[in-house]
């Protein structure tokens, strides 16, 4: 499946965040890489949204909604500037 | 076109969510690049995608005057305005040139002096969007049509790659600012073509679309 990029959840972050977040810097929790999340590797076809780093391919965020409550982990990232 | 009272202002480069509801509930997003300057009334361009589940309906049931459930204005890195300088290299492919046109036309509203080149890569003559506006932006636009050309046609005739972009890129030295717009493989090649040709990756902002739905 091709990755599109942090772009594409723009709409969905500032939907469970309230803020605009692309243009944030996030840091992956597996090999440190620190990038705006616009550059991050996404999947939105997967149940759910993935979030990879696009240098190790770690996950670094999911978002699932189930009966519109988000649920979201975002333990694969270890620093996300707002 | 969309005529949205509580819009907030946009600006050029940013992107709307369209949300369709089925009756039985199910519910379609897709999102689509904002096409007009800061400025003026919102307006989306859309690429009928023949298996696609939105851009049919927008493309043939919509009918003015009918309500559409939006949500944006979304993205603050792929964004520019003239106050962000210059010199400004865009690269698209194909629909890819949406957000970039909104940021040709601000540039041009603004009155900006930024130098600018556009770098767009479609498959024919008749799949290039805002053919006859192009002209008149003041700007540098360097076409590659990759799969068919129209007798006599000067421009360029492959995909983008490290050889083009070398001839109608700006030299790193001159500290562009890049946006590169279109299919992921395209951005990715020329992405990494332009670090390659030394342009600092921070420089080089991205976006990506699929091949179904989405900018």
């Amino acid at each position: 499946m091709e990755a599109l990029d942090g772009n594409a959840i723009g709409g969905l972050l500032q939907e469970v965040f309230g803020v605009e977040l692309t243009a944030a810097p996030g840091v992956c929790g597996s090999c440190g890489a620190r990038r705006p999340v616009a550059e991050l590797a996404v999947y939105l076809r997967a149940p759910g949204t993935v979030v990879r780093c696009p240098s190790c391919d770690s996950v670094l965020m999911t978002f699932v909604e189930v009966r519109e409550v988000w649920s979201v982990d975002m333990r694969g990232l270890s620093e996300l500037e707002l | 076109m969309l005529d949205l009272p509580e819009w907030s202002g946009h600006r050029a480069g940013q992107h709307l969510d369209v949300r369709l509801t089925a009756e039985d509930g199910y519910r379609a997003e897709r999102s689509y690049s904002i096409a007009s300057p800061p400025g003026e009334p919102v307006a989306i361009t859309v690429e009928r995608l023949d298996d696609g589940e939105v851009s049919p309906y927008l493309t043939e049931e919509l009918r003015a005057g009918d309500a559409l459930e939006l949500r944006g204005p979304i993205g603050g890195y792929f964004v520019w305005g003239p106050e962000d300088g210059g010199p400004l290299l865009l690269v698209a492919g194909g629909s890819g040139v949406v957000p970039l046109m909104a940021m040709l036309r601000h540039r041009r509203a603004a009155g900006s002096d930024v130098p600018a080149r556009l770098l767009y890569s479609s498959r024919t003559l008749e799949d290039v969007i805002y053919r006859g506006e192009l002209d008149e932006l003041g700007a540098v636009v360097v076409h590659t049509l990759t799969r068919e050309q129209p007798p006599g046609w000067t421009g360029y005739s492959r995909r983008v790659d490290a050889e083009l972009l070398g001839e109608v890129a700006w030299p790193a030295a001159q500290d562009p600012r890049v946006f590169v717009c279109g299919p992921t493989p395209f951005v990715e090649t020329v992405a990494g073509t332009l670090v390659e040709l030394g342009y600092p990756p921070q420089r080089v902002k991205t976006e990506r679309f699929g091949a179904t739905g989405g900018r």
